[in-house]
This record gives C-alpha cells, sequence and structure tokens, in this order.
C-alpha cells in the first residue's frame, strides 16, 4: 500500500542503475541509520550495546568479508578467523609502536596487513578449486593461529600471551580500554561499518564486482572474457581479508578489550562466519548483516531471554540446547530457503509492493 | 650457513645415527595416518555416493564412541552395546536420508555442506545433553582388544609398538579390503557405484537414490564406530576428538575425495609426514608444528595435482 514504485519515474540511466531505485527504500534505509546512530545509543543500555550491538556489528563487518570472497567470488574459505586475528595483531603492534596516531586510523590501516598476508594465502586459489581450496585456507588458519602463539613478538612479550588493549583517546574521551563506555565504543564502530559497507556496496556493484562475480558463475568462462583471474581473485582475497582484518581489530579492541588468539580466532569462529554468510545468502551484502544478526544474537536470546520468560534452566542445559537448536535451525533453515535470509527478504519486499493484492 | 645445515642435513644425521628412533617416529605416523584414512574413509564413501561433503563425519566418530560406552556403563554388555550402536547409526542413517537430504536433493554443494554443519552442532548438543561433556574410557578391554605393548629389537636399539596400535592399523586394513570387496563385486556395491558415477543414469535404470544414501551414511556410521573404538583406545573418548575430523580434510584432498586406496595412501603421506617433520625439524621453529603440518604438505601436492593424487581429473567444459 505504502510501498509501491508507482509514479517514481527514473529518466536518468544514473537514476535507473542506482543501487536503492525506489524511493521508500531510500527513506528505509535512513531510518535505519538515524536509529542506529541516535535511537539506539539513547534507549539501548550499555548491557544491549555490549552484548547484542557490538558483537553483531563485528561480526557483521566480517560476514560482509567472507560473503565477498565466498559469496561473490564463488572462493571457499575457512580462514577468516585467523585473517581476523592478524588485523587484531597488526592493530596492537601499530598502536604500541605509534602511540600517538589515532586508534582508529590504526583499526582501519590494520585491514592493509591482514589483506597482505590473505594475498600470500589466496595465490593457491588459481591452481586449487572447489572443495579443495578449503585445505588452503586451513593451513592459512592453522599455521597463522600457530604463529600468533610462538612469535612472542606479536604480544609484545606480554607475559600473559595475549593481547592487552591500551587505553587511546578519540576526540579526548577513551575509545579503548578499561575506561571507554559502550556507547562512544559502539558509536565509533559503527561509523566504521557504515563506511566500509558503503565502500563494499560500491565494489560489488562496479566493475570489479562484476569480474568477481563471472570468475564466481565459471572461471574459464570468465578468463575467455577478458577478465583476468589472477587479479580478479587475488583481489578478492585482499579485500575479502581486509574486511575481516578490519573486524578482527574491532573485535579486539572494541568488544573483547584484549584476549588470547587461540580463543578469539580460532577455526570455530571461522565456521561461524561461514555460518552466518551462508544462513544470511551468498552474494549479498544485507545476507551479512541478516545472518550476522542471527548468529550472533540467538545465543545470546537464548542465554538471557528463555530465563526471562519465567522458565529457569541449568546453565549446561541450556548450552546444549543452543547446539541443537542452532543446528536445527540452520538445517531448517537451509531446506526453507537455501538462498538464506536474503532471499526471504526480497521476497518479503515482493509481497509488500502487492499487499493487499494477490497479484 | 648454519642454517642451511640445521634444516638440510641435521636432521639426516640424526636419522641415520639412531635408525630405531627413526622407524619408531614412522610407526606411530603410521598408525595415525591409518587413523586418519579411516575418518577420511567416511568423508569418501558418502562423497562418492550423494556429493556431501560430509562434515559431521567427525562428529559421527564422536556419537558412536559415546554410545558405545555410555550404554556399557548403563550395564548392557559390551558386544550387546555394540550391535546397538550399529543400530543407532543405521537410525542416525536414516533420519539423515529422511530429514535432511531428501529435502535438498538438487541443491549446490556448499548448501549441503552447511546443512552437514547444522548436523554437526546436532549432534555436539545431543551427544553432550545425553553422555554429558566428560571424557569416557574406551571399553577396549571388553572388546578383547590386546594391551600393552611389544618391544622389538632393532637396528641397535629398541622400537616399542603398542599392541592396540597393531591391533588398529590390522582391523583397519582389513575393513579396507572389505570396503573394496564390497563396492567391487556386490550388488548394492555395484548400485553404489552406479549412483556415484550418475545420479541420473542410476535412477533410470531403477536403482532407488534414497535407499542408496541410507546404506551409504549407514556403512560411513559403521566405519565411524570402528574410527571411535580405535581411536578412543588409544586415547579417551572426548569431544576433542572431532578436531581430528579436520585432520581427515588433507588427507582426503591429497588422496581425492573419490577413491578408497586414495584415502589410505594420502592418510599415510600425512600420519608419516606430520609425525617426521614434527620430530626433526619441528625445534627449529619451535614445535607444536603438528597443527599446521598436514595442510601444508597437501598444498604443496595440490599445487601439482589439483585434483588430488588418485582422484578423477577435473575436465573443466564451456
Amino acid at each position: 500500500m505504502f510501498y509501491r514504485e508507482a509514479g517514481q519515474f527514473k529518466t536518468t540511466y544514473a537514476s535507473d542503475m542506482a543501487v536503492l531505485p525506489i524511493l521508500q527504500d531510500r527513506i528505509g534505509l535512513a531510518v535505519i541509520l538515524l536509529i542506529g546512530f541516535v535511537g539506539i545509543p539513547l534507549l539501548g543500555g550499555n548491557f544491549f550495546l555490549q552484548t547484542v550491538m557490538i558483537p553483531f556489528l563485528v561480526f557483521s563487518l566480517a560476514a560482509i568479508g567472507l560473503n565477498i570472497l565466498t559469496g561473490y567470488t564463488g572462493l571457499l574459505s575457512l580462514g577468516s578467523g585467523a585473517f581476523m586475528g592478524v588485523g587484531a595483531y597488526a592493530c596492537y603492534k601499530l598502536t604500541t609502536i605509534y602511540p600517538g596516531v589515532n586508534i582508529v586510523i590504526w583499526i582501519v590501516a590494520s585491514g592493509f596487513f591482514a589483506a597482505a598476508i590473505g594475498v600470500v594465502f589466496g595465490l593457491p586459489s588459481l591452481r586449487i578449486k572447489g572443495f579443495y581450496l578449503i585445505v588452503a585456507t586451513l593451513a592459512a588458519q592453522f599455521f597463522l593461529q600457530w604463529s600468533f602463539v610462538r612469535i612472542p613478538w606479536l604480544y609484545n612479550y606480554n607475559a600473559s600471551g595475549a593481547i592487552e588493549v591500551p587505553q587511546r583517546l578519540f576526540a579526548g574521551i577513551p575509545l579503548t580500554g578499561a575506561n571507554a563506555t559502550p556507547v562512544t565504543r559502539y558509536l565509533v564502530l559503527l561509523g566504521i561499518v557504515t563506511f566500509l559497507t558503503w565502500i563494499a556496496s560500491n565494489l560489488v556493484h562496479g566493475r570489479i564486482g562484476r569480474s568477481w562475480m563471472a570468475v564466481r558463475d565459471m572461471d574459464i568462462a570468465a578468463e575467455l572474457m577478458g577478465i583476468r583471474l589472477l587479479p580478479a581473485k587475488l583481489l578478492a582475497f585482499a579485500v575479502s581479508s581486509f574486511y575481516c582484518g578490519v573486524a578482527g581489530a574491532c573485535m579486539m579492541f572494541l568488544w573483547y578489550g584484549g584476549g588470547e588468539a587461540n580463543d578469539a580466532f580460532n577455526i570455530n569462529q571461522s565456521f561461524t562466519i561461514l555460518f552466518m554468510v551462508i544462513i544470511g545468502g551468498l552474494g549479498s551484502l544485507i545476507g551479512s548483516f541478516l545472518g550476522a544478526a542471527f548468529i550472533s544474537i540467538l545465543p545470546t536470546a537464548l542465554k538471557f531471554g528463555v530465563p526471562a520468560l519465567g522458565i529457569a534452566i541449568p546453565g549446561t542445559v541450556a548450552e546444549h540446547a543452543t547446539y541443537i537448536l542452532l543446528g536445527a535451525l540452520i538445517i531448517f533453515f537451509l531446506i526453507v530457503e537455501p538462498h538464506g535470509l536474503a532471499r526471504l527478504w526480497q521476497i518479503g519486499k515482493q509481497k509488500l509492493r502487492m499487499w493487499p493484492f494477490p497479484y | 650457513m648454519d642454517l642451511i645445515y640445521s634444516i638440510f642435513v641435521d636432521p639426516f644425521l640424526q636419522m641415520a645415527g639412531a635408525p630405531d628412533l627413526l622407524v619408531q617416529t614412522l610407526w606411530e605416523g603410521f598408525v595415525g595416518g591409518i587413523l586418519y584414512a579411516l575418518i577420511a574413509l567416511g568423508f569418501v564413501l558418502i562423497f562418492k555416493a550423494s556429493g556431501v561433503f560430509n562434515f559431521a563425519q567427525g562428529i559421527m566418530v564422536v556419537f558412536a564412541a559415546l554410545t558405545l560406552v555410555g550404554l556399557y556403563e548403563k550395564g548392557v554388555p559390551a558386544f550387546l552395546a555394540l550391535a546397538l550402536t550399529i543400530g543407532v547409526m543405521f537410525l542416525i542413517a536414516a533420519a539423515v536420508e529422511r530429514v535432511v537430504l531428501r529435502p535438498l536433493v538438487n541443491q549446490p554443494d556448499i548448501i549441503l555442506f552447511m546443512a552437514t554443519f547444522g548436523l554437526t552442532y546436532l549432534l555436539i548438543g545431543l551427544g553432550e545433553a545425553i553422555f554429558g561433556g566428560n571424557p569416557k574410557v574406551m571399553i577396549a578391554e571388553q572388546l578383547y582388544l590386546p594391551k600393552g605393548a611389544v618391544d622389538i629389537k632393532m637396528l641397535g636399539g629398541v622400537v616399542t609398538l603398542q599392541k592396540i596400535d597393531i591391533a588398529a592399523a590390522v582391523i583397519a586394513l582389513a575393513m579396507i579390503a572389505c570396503l573394496s570387496v564390497f563396492f567391487q563385486y556386490t550388488r548394492i556395491g555395484r548400485a553404489l557405484r552406479a549412483v556415484a558415477d550418475s545420479h541420473k543414469a542410476a535412477l533410470s535404470v531403477g536403482i532407488s537414490l534414497n535407499q542408496i544414501w541410507v546404506i551409504v551414511w549407514f556403512l560411513a556410521g559403521v566405519v565411524a564406530l570402528i574410527t571411535g573404538i580405535m581411536w578412543g583406545a588409544r586415547s579417551d573418548v572426548s569431544f576433542a576428538l572431532q578436531v581430528v575430523a579436520l585432520k581427515a580434510l588433507p588427507v582426503l584432498v591429497l588422496g581425492g575425495f573419490t577413491s578408497i586406496p586414495g584415502a589410505v595412501v594420502g592418510g599415510l603421506i600425512i600420519g608419516i609426514g606430520e609425525k617426521i617433520g614434527e620430530f626433526y625439524w619441528g625445534p627449529l621453529v619451535g614445535g607444536a608444528t603438528e597443527s599446521w603440518l598436514a595442510y601444508c604438505i597437501a598444498l604443496v601436492f595440490l599445487m601439482f595435482r589439483p585434483q588430488g593424487l588418485f582422484g578423477e581429473r577435473i575436465i573443466e567444459r564451456i
């Protein structure tokens, strides 16, 4: 009824090719951004920001990264956890060596280090395809994870062997460390995520994104059409690792506030991000957000939501139930809609355009 | 110079200096490789017949072993428990076929791969809820598996072989031989190979895909049970075993996804390479290389043969 594009005429080529061609979509996006930047910090408590919104945003960023590699370029990767780790350690080293530079710059810059490592481990992708590529990325995952523990230089020879996040200011307010409030961390994180999502959206809608999708659909055909496979695939690895690296740095500095690599960046993290991408929808940016929301919020919701309903369950049972439920939901969603939540979103929008008429 | 010496000369001098240690390392690598091969075998069976990359094989190993031990602890005699566990594996196979595979027929590979992930989580949750998360001791003695060690004097030293390792190797090799015979000479085996070749052609000559899938998942379940017993007898039965399943990936890739001999050869290369690498070259980089060395070995092989050692040649057409 109110979601109709009737009367919106496209008079230029640019408006025809716009990412959000419908006025209501643009309004919707603006409303979501307004809620994100103003509404949630005002209304959400610290607990909500810390346990729901910050994890959601961090995982969204990582999911966008993996989606660029797996969803858009068709290269399966199980190394995203390790690339997040590279970002976190790079950021830690940078900010301890150059403490004067603004931390936000280092968080974003650490992505470039992850990108460089990603390119190195992406080199085999030209020759190795499909499920076989998993092994190359697993090699990256386990080798990097091993390096995080074995190279003490990376964590500044700390006795704990973990990253100890120092206090850094952003515009005079503590952004990292123990004194930072969740609201500041949330707002900076939201800013980074919004900016990088905008970049990713432009990348995947432009020439580069099209060449990635051509490679995904059939790489030999893409090669025959003049797309150079090695640069295209390596660029996908680089951009994907960049996003994962920034997500890792954000995770360490804006969410965890310190921790050990083997806990934070292990193989399970890679799996979690792969879940998000697949549940959300391969080859869809909005899917990355939906998937991240689903997978990162579900365990928290189960943990805190079920007792809130008045059903008291002991912690261990709840943990098992979370596993069972998560497994069952993954299978259920794959059966109902193999193309993920993003497709459901699209179908919903299509239905809304017709509503209340059936055709 | 020193570095080059310690990489290229010193390890070999060590090998020549203490051949008994070398044999011991080789044997440990061999046994480890056999066990990797067993897990990889479960993968191969399912991949051949249904094209599903079954990530849940690792947790199936744990689940089967836990069921066996759990039943025994409830007072069921050991061999009855074994039979019951096989029954449970059949139920899982049937349930997986009915609930997961059938609705997802004809979906892209990665979707099915993810579905087996869901299955993994489901089985982890179920296993922990039913049997608890604590490690359990495998009922090796009750199943008449040998205990203790044999010392063999050779090459101027003593090589110690655990009897359970010998048993594991023998049983594993026997099972692989049985499976090969089963695939080659029985009616069901032929049907399985037909399905592996082409689903459509197999359907058109009247082979029921659904039945075949139940059979292969069941076979993979039995392989998982045997792997679980062997692995559990060497260490404890715990969910940590599931991580070992990830080691089966390089094995699988090395041998090729569709080849049973490939799984065995790949398992041996990875198992032996990992142990030798860790023992002779590991100290150079600070040890604990076992976590990633296997993947790097597989990667090196893949660079030269992208389809694995025994895989079917990948032919791409436009």
